[in-house]
């Protein structure tokens, strides 16, 4: 296994207490939404598959973090977090879960497919690698409308050897799109180590090959990833094109909810498990803008309320009427 | 009006006028700005005119370009993504089938594809078989996509004005067999559409409507003329112009008239668009007592090299004739046209 190096241009960032503060309770929403969905999918009260994303929150807020409202991401079937972090309300999150009316996608889309084009959520997407020359086609139309937005890509490692991402990261290379393109490598595509499908050290290395910057991030490490996404995010707006980051990180879970994992170790659970990117984030926190027990408490406890509110709104949602499987099948 | 029109400049005339009315659409795809101007020149001074950012040449990527497609078209644009043949949308068959084709489902009606996937195609001159497929099955078979086949240069034109306003994701399948072919289309700027989902009748006849689109509908009418002079047949021709959703109402309509139908396409006949239409018009006339249904499709074979071969497979003109002499033949209602039919259905 490939121990993720920290990254050495960490003294860059200025994160004042507010967004520090910010940042940090996107992370606890993202670890408390999963959680709380984890238990209700083995009680056997959502339907469909799960994949749980606790462990990688520092990614997806990291580099949404460094987003603005009207930028596009695309994401994966584990992107309960990039959602979230986009700003997506618990609530309706929750009530998409359960196959409800109030629902993002009114019961038609479920986990794997929760969009918001309100927030610029174009799509989770249950196809491995299908979001990133969507993210591409976004970045094209920011491009030919000139505004200054940006499109970003959430895959997993599983994604870099599809045709999918040789082709749409080399469409936004050549033509300068706006687009940063994020690889959260947890090491593992299903029971695939990421190293049996890469003969290269780091899927960084071959951003050389489409002539554009890669940076190789340790993805559990909130600052790190905040800052490379800013510096992506940054030339993609100025029309430099795009970026491709590499943040190394780790499921807790298995790949779906219920995946007993017989692939991996204990022992690399553990190890990875004390790299949890919120203890960490909150030592960087108490050694930079402060933060105390108090303050954990209070978002922990916020975030509690709104989780049991959000499940709370979904059960007491209305089924979607069934005629509403035959709508918008068209536009 | 102008009376003799290339079925290829119906077509740039309608991506130019669609370009010069709304600045959101753009083409992009493989060798489709100038010089090239496209492998089958269909976009022939187009970049010139509207610079190479609007007509925009793509890398070898069919992935990329269906998917910067939806991409695009999902954040306010109305892209024209051009893939140089038919058989090559197989490449990029997740982008149109489970993304394009899904996405407002999926989110709920929030998001629309407002995409228009221009493709060319088609059998008849030995370009075997990975370049010469009939695959527009694939793509009837998905909710969420239209799929359109025009046969004459005024629906070409009309057609794939609609198309690009259209907010759906739309296969705009060109056969090239009809590029060549000339008809009568509106002066240019002469703004006409021709209304997706509604079919034309090319003909009318009242003993049998064959049912029909792109390339096959001149063989249709073909084989109606030579039906009306050898056995006084009077055949209605329907041209189906958008394959999905497909003109029921039409379709039916016709066939409650004649109380024969022919479906008669190129694709192969197996799982093909006539097999729903024939099962489709025998569920909804069940009341109808005589009822003849046939089909006419490709043998089940991919397309042969040999220009022998290849006209074995692939059926026209005279696979609509024999189709409909036995079909009417086994009816046996028509009288002397039956009977005529009788005749010739040992030489069919
Ligand atoms: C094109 C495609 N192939 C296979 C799958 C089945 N599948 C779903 S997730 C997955 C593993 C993906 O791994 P990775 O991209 O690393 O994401 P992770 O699950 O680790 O977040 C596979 C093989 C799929 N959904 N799409
Ligand atoms: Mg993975």
């Amino acid at each position: 296994m490939t121990r993720p190096k920290r990254s050495d241009k960490k003294g860059e960032t200025r994160l004042d207490r507010t967004t520090a503060l910010d940042l940090y309770t996107r992370m606890v929403r993202i670890r408390q939404f999963e959680e709380k969905a984890a238990r209700l999918y083995e009680q056997g009260l959502l339907p469909g598959f799960l994949h749980s994303s606790v462990g990688q929150e520092a990614v997806a807020v990291g580099v949404c973090g460094a987003l603005r409202k009207d930028d596009y991401i695309t994401s994966t079937h584990r992107g309960h977090g990039h959602i979230i972090a986009k700003g997506a309300g618990l609530d309706r999150m929750f009530a998409e879960l359960y196959g409800r009316e109030t629902g993002f996608n009114r019961g038609l889309g479920g986990s794997m497919h929760i969009m918001d084009f309100e927030l610029g959520v174009l799509g989770a997407n249950g196809i491995v690698g299908a979001g990133i020359p969507i993210a591409a086609g976004a970045g094209l139309s920011i491009q030919l409308r000139g505004t200054d937005q940006v499109a970003v890509a959430f895959f997993g490692d599983g994604a870099i050897n599809t045709g999918a991402f040789h082709e749409g990261i080399n469409l936004a290379a050549i033509w300068d799109l706006p687009c940063v393109f994020v690889c959260e490598n947890n090491l593992y595509a299903e029971s695939t180590p990421q190293e049996y499908v890469l003969r290269i050290p780091a899927l960084t290395e071959r951003a050389r090959g489409y002539g554009i910057p890669g940076e190789l991030v340790d993805g559990n490490d909130l600052v790190a990833v905040y800052d490379a996404a800013r510096r992506a995010v940054e030339r993609a707006r100025a029309g430099k094109g795009p970026t491709l980051l590499e943040c190394r990180t780790y499921r807790w879970y298995g790949h779906y909810i219920g995946d007993p994992a017989v692939y991996r170790p204990q022992e690399e659970v553990e190890y990875w498990k004390a790299r949890d990117p919120i203890p960490r984030f909150e030592a960087w926190m108490k050694e930079h803008v402060g933060f105390d027990d108090a303050d954990r408490e209070a978002v922990w406890q916020a975030v509690a309320a709104e989780v049991e509110a959000a499940v709370k709104f979904a059960e007491e949602s209305p089924l979607t009427p069934v005629e509403a499987a035959l709508d918008c099948v068209y536009s | 009006m102008r009376d003799n029109v290339l079925m290829r400049e119906a077509l740039r005339e309608a991506l130019d006028e669609e370009m010069a009315r709304d600045e959101r659409v753009f083409l992009m795809g493989e060798d489709i700005a100038d010089p090239m101007g496209g492998s089958y020149k269909i976009t022939l001074g187009l970049s010139t005119k509207y610079g190479k950012h609007r007509v925009r040449n793509t890398p070898i990527s069919e992935i990329a370009i269906v998917g910067a497609g939806v991409g695009a078209a999902i954040t306010g644009m109305r892209p024209v993504a051009e893939i140089m043949y038919v058989d090559f949308l197989e490449v990029a068959m997740d982008q149109v089938v489970s993304q394009a084709a899904k996405i407002r489902y999926m989110s709920g009606g929030q998001l629309s594809v407002p995409l228009v996937i221009r493709c060319q195609g088609g059998p008849g001159r030995s370009a075997a078989a990975q370049h010469s497929q009939m695959l527009e099955a694939w793509f009837f078979h998905v909710p969420g996509l239209k799929v359109v086949m025009p046969s004459t240069p005024y629906d070409a034109k009309g057609l794939l004005k609609a198309a690009i306003r259209d907010d759906n994701p739309v296969i705009f399948f060109e056969q090239n067999g009809l590029y060549n072919t000339r008809g009568p289309v509106p002066d240019p700027g002469e703004d006409y559409t021709v209304p997706l989902g509604k079919a034309d009748i090319k003909r009318e006849g009242k003993d049998v409507t064959i049912v029909a689109y792109a390339q096959m509908t001149l063989f249709a009418l073909q084989a109606a003329e030579q039906l009306a002079k050898e056995d006084g047949v009077e055949a209605e021709v329907v041209d189906l112009r958008t394959v999905s959703p497909w003109d029921k109402e039409t379709v039916l309509r016709s066939f409650r008239k004649t109380g024969a139908l022919v479906v008669a396409h190129q694709a192969v006949r197996q799982g093909g668009v006539g097999a729903e239409i024939a099962a489709t018009v025998y569920e909804e006339a069940l009341d109808l007592v005589d009822v003849e249904i046939a089909r006419v499709g490709a043998k089940f074979a991919p397309t042969p090299f040999a220009p022998h071969l290849e006209r074995y497979v692939i059926p026209g003109k005279d696979e609509i004739v024999a189709a409909v002499r036995t079909t009417l033949e086994r009816g046996g209602r028509f009288g002397a046209v039956g009977q005529a039919a009788a005749q010739r259905a040992g030489a069919v």
